[in-house]
Order: structure tokens, then C-alpha cells, then sequence
């Protein structure tokens, strides 16, 4: 047996945990294990002190010289000082764009695009190391996550693109696909580099040029990124990066000399952001917030279940718009469901999200992990029951416990808002129609699980729900050819696929 | 039966009674109250309000409903419950309803072309090519309803052991306000797309030039179409977009027939619940588009812009 009292614990978060019951070591006995440290060597990366905007091909100062500063989650430390954007900043950004669009990209032939877009994705190939620990050291996202799901599919969405930007005829028959222009893109920091790449790819494969404003609490991989477009010989102008605050990403969406807005973000700002263009004749797509529902039938293989609920809740700290917030259970498999969810939550590390066996992370900020914790301890108000597997937590950074609500009622708050963060809420149904009822019994619809062996039922579940990705026997999957976005109030639009391609182009006659 | 021409009629109602000559009395006609269309039924609105419609060279026609926002919510209920039905007919059994409203159109066909040539101010030759074309776009568009999931659904090739394909669906209820000029043929382009993709509709007709489309829900209230799935109202544009724009329950609109001056506070009004904004085209005008150019008034984007996309994973194994 390990000693579990020693003074290394704060290194070896596990030891000291107690073993569930069904392990059958004993009621309180401790995890017969530890995990020694795994972290993964920072040395791939070098982050600079100080980082500028990216405008028409150069790294540049704001124009006021102001800076603010980006911090790595996990230690609260001061990682880099980034410029700040200024508005005049970002008209000249939109300015570049709008050169680079009329005079160099928008007329490159396709098939030209296409191999500028092909290098991208083979440098963020070659380079995946080096963006997966800046990823993470910036986001708090765990190395496992950023290593192999944020920067293999930001390559892969590059590489997807590449090959329509010389097939548009073939997406739009009947119809010729012009570009519309330069697009503002406001992206959140729950994926940097991934919703970068959503982005960025469809609309450079159109023939639009982009200026992008990254999340403020994450722009290092976005100005990482700007290096890639360095290196591939990217004509000037073509990605613009402007970080600042969301004044600035207001301001860019605003500017008379962009055609088209895509934001990903919560659904409050992205309201703010379609009133803001109302009246023009710009396009716009959004991909908002959500609450999932993760529905799962009596019949439903349960430890397969388990596992996808583990991932469609705590994947990313819950930091994700279609988690699956809402665990609805069939009444006559909910205790045994929730005891196997139990168990399976005393697995689960969280710590350093450097450390290659961590699974949970550190939240994004202190303001979002102060949001989460408000929710959650209304949710003990609200007279819902709140499970938290034993764990140490690092001393510093922000973390929050994987938690599990029991006994929650659709009125409660923690099962109506979008908290974005590692919080389950678990509510119980009888009938299907049930579930279906109270799976849409939210403004949002972005996303849905269904788990049961019954391939008719599934069928008939994933017609009423209304989510625009539905997950059956698998949760939390995404790839570049599959079209992505919401329902309702989670926003219009999508974003992979040939679908994505619609909304970075003006289709005409022939 | 043809309706009277309604200049005459007009005319008709301004004349002095002739003193009756010798031989049968002169038959007086049975003139038409027009009225809303809501839930199938033609209820007068519930206000008591009418505003007077004229003919193109100004002469006055009818009295027209001046629904008020009660009306306009009656008939996005209306709208919500007739939703889910029409949604889950097969799309052939979409395609057949609306075919049949062509068919129904022909039959009244003299009729249309005497309101439109009296709304719209043109010849009867002129207004009987409007209202063919009119018939014809219902055809167009019905031929889609089994057709367009094809063209814009997908199976997606996705690098790992799944399933994965992408379906349309409809997003719901949808608010027309429907083209100021053209009265009938301009509805009929705006209206088919969202039905025909499944959705409910509640249209806001042209203020000045109302009583073609009032014609056409008689056409829809005998097409085999669900009562509900189509409501129409009269009035004032300046007092109903809004109230369209900021309802809740309405989940997509077409602001085509706003008035470019309102549309901003319109779009305003509409980003509260993250409703689908359906435009003109960029540079289009509602004066001067030309709803008798296929190319230009034929388009599945039409149809697709209201149409949610639902992807759906599930694993590959044993």
C-alpha cells in the first residue's frame, strides 16, 4: 500500500482518495494507487513576453500601445502581455482585409487557395506539440484534450476546406458561389485554436478574407497561428488578429466594410451582436449557447452510457455549448445509473492540465469559474442534491470539483441555464414522450444524446428532438465534415461540412 | 362565378337607382366582406377596425380588417398548433396539398386576374400572365417538398467508426410580411418556400393591395391545406411587423415587404429570440423586383433558409 499521509499528496492529487463502495476494498478504505506526475515538457514552446496584433501580414503594436495581459489558468500566472486592439486598430485590420480580398485572394483561383490552405493544415500538423501545450498552458484544458482532439481537428478543418476551395460548383449546383468579402469572426476561449479553425477554413476556401477577434483570455494560439500564416507565405492581409475586449469585437462586427459576421459565443452576446447589424445586408451566423439533454432509456448498454455522460458533461470542464448539461434517466434505471456515475466520478483527475493523466483541467477564469460556483451553490439552495467525489484540488489556479446534481427539478436553475462548467444535472422521466418534452423544454437547442439499443427508437427520438446535433449511443463527437450548429435560441448557421461553406458565400445565377 | 369587375362595382355602389323599367328588376350583387384567415376559419378582427382599400387609380374597393396584435398573436397560435401536423405529413403528401392549391387556383383563375389587374393597376392580359405565373410557381415549389431533403441533406464521411448523416427540418413558425407591390404573385413566392419545407406561416399581406391574398386563403381553406398552417391578416404594416418581429413564438421572418426605413428597428426587434431573418437579396428593391423571372423567384436557397439541419452521429460496431 502507498503511504497516503505523506506531504506529497498536493503532487499526487489521488492519493488519499476513498474507493467507492462497489469496488468492494471496504467502506472508506483508500485507492490502492497513485499516479506519479506526467507532465508534459513545456520546452516546445516559447512564449514570448509580449505579442502584437496581426494585420495585413505584420506583427504590429496597438496603435495606442496598450497591452493587457493573458494568464495560464492553472497557476495564475502571467503567461505574455498582448497588444491590445484599438478601434482604429481594427479598421485597419478590415481595411487589409478588404485590399487582400479585391486585389490578391478573392481572385486567386480556387485551386491556388486550396494549397495555401493545404500548408496550413500541414503545419499545424508538424507544429500539433508545440499548439497543444500553448493551448493548454493558455486555456487550462487538459494536454490529453488539447493534444489530441482541439489541434488534430483544427488541422483536420483546414485540410477539409482546402479541397472545396476549387469544388464550390460542385457544393452549389446551379448556382455560381462568390465570396462575400471580408468576415468579422468573434471566437470564444473554450476551443481557441479549434473554433479558429472553424472559422478561418470555410471562409478562406470561399475566397473571403477574415479579421478575427480571439477570446481575451485565450488569444496566444490565434497569434501563434498568425506565425503559421507567416510561414505558409499567406498573401498580407488574408487573416487579420486583432485581441482585445469585447468592445472590439462589437466594433469589428460593426464596421460598414465587412459583409459578413460569424460569432461563437453565449447566446446574450450573440443577440447583442444581430441587433448590431440589424438593417445592413450583411450575413451572419451564430453558434450560441446550449443545455443539453443526454437521455438514457432503461435498455441502454450503462456503462457504455456512463462513459459518454462522463464526456458529454466533463470533457473540457464542461467548458463546451453542446455539454450535456442534463442527464434525463429513465425512472427505473436512475439509481443504479447515478451509484455506476458515482463510482466513475471517483476516477476522474483534476489538476494540472500539463499533466498527461489529467482529465479535468483548470476552469478558463476566475470570473468563470465565480459563475460557477454561484450556480452551483444555487443549486443547493434550490433544494437540489450535490455529490462531489473526494479529490484534492491544486492550491492555486481555478478548479472547480466534477459535481453531479441529484433530485433536480426543471425549475431549478441549474437545470435551465447554460452554467459552462464540469456540472451534471440528473432529472428522471418515464416515457419517451416525457423525455422528449422535457429535453425541449428549453429556449436553446444545439445539442441532445440519446442512449437506448432500440435503433427504432432512436430514430424516433432523433425526430423530435430539436437540437441540430444529435449524438446516439456517443456523445461530444465532431469532425470537419459534419455540419455543426443550433436550433432555437443556440443560433443558425452551421459550421462543417458542405453546410459550412453556405455561409461564407453570395450564390448567383450561372 | 367571375366577380364583377370592381371598378364597376365601385361604380355600381355610387349610382343613383335607376327608375326600374318595364321587365324583371336588375339583380343586385352579393358583395364579398374580406376577412382574416385564422385557423381556418374567416373571423372578422377581433378590434372592429377596417381601413378602406382602393383600386390602383384610386377608387375605393373594400373595407379591409385592420387586425390589431391581438389578432396577429391569435394567429401565430394558431400557427404553433398547427405546426407539428403539418411537419409530419410526408413530403409527398406536402408536395400533393400544394400542388392542389394550383389546381384550385386555376379554377378561380378569372377572378385573380380582375383583383390583381384592380389592386395592381395593370391590364387584364398583363394580370392574366401574373396570375398564370402565380399558379405555375405553386408547382414549382410543390415539386420540391420530396426533393429538397436530397439536394440539401448529406451523409458525412467522418474520420472514425460512425454514422453520421444530416437531415432538414422545418424551423416552425414562420412571419411573412409579405411584398408591398405585388400582390399576389410576390406572396405567392414569398409564401410556398416556408410551406412547402414544412413550416406554419403567418402572413402579413401587402397594406395597400391586401384583397388578392385574401382571395388566395379561400383557394388554401379548400386545398386539403390544415386550417392553421397558413393564417393571413389585413392591416397596418407600421402596427403589425413589430409585433410579428417581437413575438416569441414566431421563430423566423421575412421582412421582405418592410419598409427599408423600419427594417432596422424590425431586425432589432427579431435578434430577441435569435429569430431566422429571411431578406431581399442585396440591391433588390420590392418596387422594382421581377417576380416573373423564374431564376430570380425560383430558388430552393428559399426554401432552405427555412430549414433547420439536424446531424446525427451513432458509433459503427457490434
Amino acid at each position: 500500500m502507498p503511504d497516503v499521509t505523506s506531504d506529497s499528496t498536493k503532487l499526487r492529487p489521488w492519493a488519499g482518495d476513498r474507493a467507492p463502495a462497489s469496488w468492494g476494498l471496504g467502506d472508506g478504505q483508500a485507492i490502492p494507487w497513485e499516479y506519479a506526475p506526467a507532465p508534459e515538457s513545456r520546452d516546445i514552446v516559447t512564449v514570448r513576453d509580449r505579442y502584437g496584433l496581426f494585420i495585413n501580414g505584420r506583427e504590429v503594436d496597438a496603435s495606442d500601445g496598450a497591452v493587457f495581459a493573458t494568464i495560464n489558468p492553472a497557476t495564475e500566472e502571467k503567461l505574455a502581455d498582448v497588444a491590445r486592439a484599438t478601434p482604429a486598430d481594427v479598421d485597419r485590420a478590415v481595411r487589409a482585409a478588404g485590399r487582400a480580398q479585391k486585389r490578391s485572394w478573392g481572385s486567386l483561383p480556387g485551386r491556388e487557395r486550396a494549397k495555401y490552405l493545404f500548408r496550413i493544415a500541414r503545419i499545424l500538423q508538424e507544429r500539433s506539440r508545440e499548439f497543444a501545450v500553448l493551448e493548454t498552458m493558455d486555456s487550462g484544458k487538459p494536454i490529453k484534450e488539447s493534444r489530441d482532439v482541439d489541434v488534430p481537428l483544427a488541422a483536420a478543418h483546414f485540410w477539409y476546406y482546402a479541397g472545396w476551395a476549387d469544388k464550390l460548383e460542385y457544393a452549389f449546383p446551379g448556382r455560381v458561389a462568390r465570396p462575400l468579402g471580408v468576415a468579422a469572426q468573434v471566437i470564444p476561449w473554450n476551443f481557441p485554436l479549434l473554433m479558429l479553425s472553424w472559422k478561418i477554413a470555410p471562409a478562406l476556401a470561399a475566397g473571403n478574407t477574415v479579421v478575427l477577434k480571439p477570446a481575451s483570455t485565450t488569444p496566444l494560439s490565434a497569434l501563434l497561428f498568425a506565425d503559421v500564416c507567416r510561414q505558409a507565405d499567406l498573401p498580407p492581409g488574408v487573416v487579420n488578429i486583432v485581441p482585445g475586449p469585447a468592445e472590439i469585437g462589437m466594433h469589428l462586427v460593426s464596421s460598414p466594410n465587412v459583409q459578413k459576421v460569424a460569432f461563437t459565443g453565449s447566446t446574450g452576446v450573440g443577440k447583442l451582436i444581430h441587433r448590431a447589424i440589424a438593417g445592413t445586408d450583411k450575413a451572419i451566423t451564430l453558434e450560441l449557447g446550449g443545455k443539453a439533454a443526454n437521455i438514457v432509456f432503461e435498455d441502454a448498454a450503462l456503462d457504455q452510457a456512463v462513459e459518454g455522460i462522463v464526456n458529454g458533461i466533463y470533457f473540457n470542464q464542461g467548458e463546451v455549448c453542446c455539454a450535456g448539461s442534463r442527464l434525463l434517466a429513465q425512472e427505473s434505471i436512475v439509481e443504479p445509473l447515478v451509484e455506476k456515475l458515482k463510482d466513475r466520478l471517483a476516477t476522474i483527475r483534476v489538476g494540472d492540465p500539463l499533466d498527461k493523466n489529467t482529465d479535468v483541467g483548470a476552469i478558463n477564469s476566475r470570473q468563470q469559474l465565480d459563475k460557477i460556483t454561484e450556480l452551483v451553490a444555487a443549486g443547493v439552495a434550490e433544494g437540489a442534491d450535490l455529490y462531489q467525489p473526494p479529490c484534492d484540488l491544486p492550491d492555486r489556479g481555478f478548479f472547480f470539483r466534477p459535481t453531479l446534481f441529484t433530485n433536480v427539478a426543471q425549475s431549478h436553475r441549474i437545470a435551465k441555464e447554460e452554467i459552462f462548467g464540469p456540472v451534471l444535472s440528473v432529472l428522471t422521466f418515464r416515457t419517451p414522450e416525457e423525455a422528449v418534452e422535457k429535453a425541449n423544454n428549453t429556449p436553446y437547442g444545439l445539442s441532445a444524446g440519446v442512449w437506448t439499443e432500440k435503433g427504432s427508437r432512436i430514430l424516433s427520438m432523433v425526430r423530435r428532438l430539436r437540437a441540430g446535433v444529435v449524438w446516439a449511443n456517443t456523445f461530444n463527437r465532431f469532425d470537419p465534415t459534419s455540419p455543426f450548429g443550433g436550433y432555437k435560441e443556440s443560433g443558425f448557421g452551421r459550421e462543417g461540412g458542405m453546410h459550412g461553406l453556405h455561409a461564407y458565400v453570395r450564390l448567383e445565377d450561372r | 362565378m367571375a366577380a364583377m369587375p370592381a371598378r364597376r362595382k365601385a361604380a355600381a355602389a355610387r349610382a343613383v337607382p335607376a327608375v326600374p323599367a318595364a321587365g324583371p328588376a336588375p339583380r343586385i350583387e352579393v358583395r364579398k366582406t374580406y376577412k382574416l384567415y385564422i385557423g381556418g376559419a374567416f373571423p372578422r378582427t377581433e378590434s372592429g377596425r377596417s381601413y378602406l382599400v382602393s383600386a390602383a387609380d384610386g377608387t375605393p374597393v373594400a373595407n379591409a380588417c385592420r387586425a390589431s396584435r391581438k389578432d396577429l398573436r391569435d394567429a401565430v397560435r394558431a400557427a404553433r398548433k398547427a405546426f407539428p401536423g403539418w411537419a409530419d405529413r410526408t413530403a409527398m403528401n406536402r408536395g400533393q396539398i400544394l400542388y392542389r392549391v394550383a389546381e384550385l387556383m386555376e379554377g378561380r383563375r378569372d377572378q385573380f386576374v380582375t383583383e390583381v389587374a384592380q389592386a395592381e393597376g395593370v391590364p387584364a392580359d398583363r394580370a392574366r400572365i401574373v396570375v398564370d405565373r402565380a399558379i405555375d410557381r405553386w408547382v414549382w415549389y410543390a415539386g420540391w417538398a420530396d426533393k429538397i431533403a436530397q439536394v440539401l441533406g448529406s451523409s458525412n464521411p467522418v474520420a472514425a467508426d460512425y454514422f453520421n448523416f444530416t437531415i432538414p427540418e422545418p424551423t416552425g413558425v414562420v412571419g411573412i410580411v409579405a411584398p408591398e407591390t405585388s400582390s399576389l404573385l410576390g406572396l405567392v413566392s414569398r409564401l410556398a418556400p416556408p410551406l412547402v419545407a414544412g413550416n406554419a406561416v403567418v402572413v402579413v399581406t401587402s397594406e395597400t393591395r391586401p384583397l388578392p391574398a385574401i382571395t388566395l386563403t379561400e383557394v388554401l381553406a379548400t386545398s386539403d391545406v390544415p386550417g392553421g398552417v397558413v393564417n393571413v391578416i389585413t392591416g397596418l404594416k407600421k402596427e403589425l411587423a413589430p409585433v410579428m418581429a417581437a413575438h416569441d413564438d414566431v421563430d423566423a421572418i421575412d421582412v421582405w415587404g418592410v419598409d427599408e426605413a423600419a427594417r432596422r428597428e424590425i431586425e432589432i426587434a427579431a435578434a430577441d429570440n435569435v429569430k431566422r431573418i429571411v431578406r431581399r437579396p442585396a440591391g433588390a428593391t420590392d418596387a422594382r423586383f421581377d417576380w416573373l423571372d423564374d431564376r430570380a423567384a425560383e430558388r430552393p436557397e428559399w426554401i432552405a433558409a427555412y430549414l433547420e439541419l439536424k446531424t446525427v452521429w451513432h458509433p459503427i460496431g457490434v
